[in-house]
């Protein structure tokens, strides 16, 4: 891995303080903005806290941007629907950024029901010499007005505000799992269970339905969408996966509704694996195309796996991340654990990817070396500037010094999200309701 | 029938269906013909597939619970019972349960399909049997008291599938689901609906505590570590090691009134 995954540093950790955290604190999606001088981070409490990189500066060399609290916003309140007698929670399954075309920020926040754009503006100065109004923004008396003043903008501390610019409701009845902006920019999808709908950002009161997979009967449901993605750079393609373990690549030319793949990508399944939970394991919990657009990643249960998408009968590259767990798949069944959804990234090369496991464990799988890394992102072991050792699982036999047995990993300790940025080797690590950040190694 | 009744219910159902089918499993073994592959064959593998079904319905029936459910969840637990019931039916495993629990009832009647694709206008048509169930259960309940688990298993074998309303994930029109309850889920959830039930463990953790003590010696039949599996196999057998034949098909009959009841009317 280039700089070597275990020399690399924490430049920060620590968001919040953990004595009380709640339920809400937890960090349910992470992701860096386009030039990755922004991250953002959602919570089930419906909040999303943006975090800027500071500028570098030359008396503190060891100081290389580090990312501090730039914004704080509720985005979405917990809500009751009144038809269906049911609650609807605040959690932000997904934050997506649009790239950035003026000195505002603007990103994609969603929970199970409602995406909405918010935009994330600075303002570090105010108007003050109002005519018609007073300095409280009170009407003055018109008698009173005798002069006529022009007038001026005045410094004043630095504001970030946060405002809903647009909000795209009624579209999902089932969850939704996945936003993804499209390269024209003027449009994003939203993907729930069984329906992938098209929007356009200014347009928040009709969408297109694009992909509809729920079976007239019900009774008939064997296969749900897990996640989907547009293509980086060909705004006509897009791609979704499945609870069945295949992944679909769809051409919008070719149809309004695209019930028809262009592409399917499936792996044949490997009779000596066969378990009654073969198919749980292989259903996808999450895609993302390469930067690249040449590839795509899945990852299910136990694997990471690289797709050419000119080969669609099997995935080029396979990783497993911890197989060990294929002996413990009963009582993961019996736990739930087996139905977490593990996301993966890419780095901005292409050439590493990343992706979480249990016991606060994430993996990194560098491509061209195939060597691959397991790092653990926990309080106990990092201090702000420490290295990261790899840790081991040990697997049957005898256990080495360092190693952890399988038995007592902690499955309650899981990293779903990660995110990589898109230039430079920093990575952010979300662990429950600590979001940890770490870099290469200075020099 | 109080709400701790209702609580009580559905562990108890599980450990009974689980004890009688064991030794159901046993008695079929001699028949099973070569067909079957060798791991399958042996009694463990049975066993363990049965418990995961046991598992599995537990799962669905919780998910059912929930006015929306996850749905990747739901259909993958349905999927998984499928994949056992077709594995047992092929096997003769699952034909052997039915003929063995309700006479000559015919196959299609309580096998996956019927489990987990009933539609919701069956359910309301099923709103009428309430009272039928509630006497149901405490014939149940006076089986017990004579100590006679072969009764008690052939029951569950029944009724553990009556109460699976699948049909889990019909999402848009949760209040017909909700209405269709049969009396025991109605109790169970409307205990659990004050608690606000969030997730899915915290209904478990309701309802449900043998289930997980069952779960516990599966997983350690599936490791090999902790458990051999002749051990496991004590533990799930000794209680039915008392039961007879005989007290079986005496007690057949009434149960088979009773089925003809709740599946035909």
């Amino acid at each position: 891995m280039e700089e070597d995954a275990e020399t690399r540093k924490i430049s920060s950790s620590f968001l919040r303080d953990h004595s009380y955290a709640t339920e809400a604190d937890i960090i349910s999606t992470v992701e860096f903005n386009h030039t990755g001088e922004l991250l953002a981070t959602g919570d089930k409490g419906g909040r999303v806290v943006i975090f800027q990189r500071e500028q570098e500066s030359k008396n503190q060399p060891h100081r290389r941007g580090e990312y501090n609290v730039y914004s704080t916003f509720q985005s979405h309140e917990p809500e009751f629907d009144y038809l269906k007698s049911l609650e609807i929670e605040e959690k932000i399954n997904k934050i997506r950024w649009l790239p950035q075309q003026n000195a505002a920020y603007f990103l994609l926040s969603t929970n199970d029901k409602t995406v909405k754009l918010w935009k994330v503006s600075e303002r570090d100065k105010r108007p003050e010499g109002y005519n018609l109004k007073d300095e409280d923004g009170r009407l003055r008396d018109p008698s009173m007005i005798t002069v006529l003043r022009v007038p001026v903008l005045r410094p004043m501390d630095l504001m970030v505000e946060a405002t809903p610019r647009r909000v795209f409701a009624n579209a999902h009845t089932y969850h939704i799992n996945s936003i993804s902006v499209n390269s024209d920019y003027e449009t994003y999808m939203s993907a729930d269970d069984l329906r992938i709908n098209l929007w356009n950002f200014e347009i928040t009161n009709q969408s297109f339905n694009i992909v509809d997979i729920k079976p007239a009967n019900m009774e008939e449901l064997t296969e749900v969408i897990t996640a989907a993605e547009f293509h980086p750079h060909h705004c006509n393609t897009f791609v979704y996966s499945s609870s069945k373990g295949t992944i679909r690549l769809c051409d919008m030319r070719t149809a309004a509704l695209c019930d028809r793949h262009a592409k399917f990508f499936e792996e044949p399944e490997d009779p000596s694996n066969r378990s009654f939970f073969s198919e749980i394991i292989s259903s996808i919990s999450d895609v993302k195309f390469s930067h690249s657009g040449r590839y795509i990643m899945t990852r299910d249960y136990l694997t990471v796996k690289v797709w050419d998408l000119n080969m669609e009968n099997r995935p080029i590259e396979t990783y497993q991340v911890h197989d060990y767990l294929r002996s413990k798949l009963c009582s993961l069944y019996e736990n739930d654990c087996i139905f977490d959804k593990f996301e993966c990234v890419w780095n901005g090369s292409d050439s590493v990817i990343m992706t979480g496991s249990y016991n606060n464990f994430f993996r990194m799988f560098d491509r061209n070396t195939k060597r691959d890394v397991t790092l653990e992102a926990s309080r106990e072991n990092s201090k702000p500037r420490a290295i990261l050792k790899p840790r081991k699982v040990c697997v049957g036999g005898k256990r080495r010094k360092d190693e952890i047995s399988v038995d007592s990993l902690d499955f309650s300790k899981k990293i779903l999200h990660t995110a990589w940025h898109p230039s430079e080797n920093i990575i952010a690590v979300a662990a429950t309701n600590n979001l940890y950040i770490f870099q290469d190694k200075v020099n | 029938m109080g709400e701790e009744e209702g609580l009580h219910q559905t562990p108890f159902l599980d450990t009974m269906f689980v004890r009688g089918l064991k030794r159901k499993c046993f008695d079929g073994e001699e028949d099973i013909e070569g067909t079957l592959a060798g791991i399958k064959a042996i009694p463990s593998y049975n066993l363990q597939r049965q418990s995961l079904l046991d598992m599995s319905l537990v799962k669905l029936q919780l998910c059912h619970m929930l006015v929306e459910p996850n749905l990747c969840r739901s259909v993958l637990i349905a999927n998984t019972v499928r994949q056992i019931q077709e594995e047992m039916t092929q096997d003769g495993t699952w034909q052997m349960i039915n003929t063995q629990s309700t006479g000559q009832a015919s196959l299609d009647r309580l096998v996956s399909t019927d489990i987990l694709c009933r539609s919701s206008r069956d359910h309301q048509a099923e709103g009428k049997h309430g009272p039928a169930y509630g006497t149901f259960n405490k014939d149940f309940e006076s089986d017990q008291a004579q100590d006679n688990s072969e009764t008690m298993s052939t029951a569950s074998a029944v009724q553990t599938p009556r109460n699976l309303q699948s049909n889990v994930w019909e999402m848009e029109s949760p209040q017909e689901n909700k209405g269709n309850f049969q009396k025991s889920l109605d109790q169970i959830f409307e205990t659990l609906e004050n608690k606000s039930p969030n997730t899915v463990e915290d209904l478990f953790s309701e309802v449900d505590n043998s289930y997980y003590d069952l779960d516990t010696m599966l997983t350690g039949m599936m490791s090999n570590t902790k458990m051999g599996h002749c051990d496991s196999l004590e533990t799930f057998s000794s209680p039915t090691n008392t039961a007879s034949n005989s007290n079986c098909k005496s007690d057949l009959n009434d149960l088979d009134h009773i089925v003809e009841i709740l599946v035909e009317s």
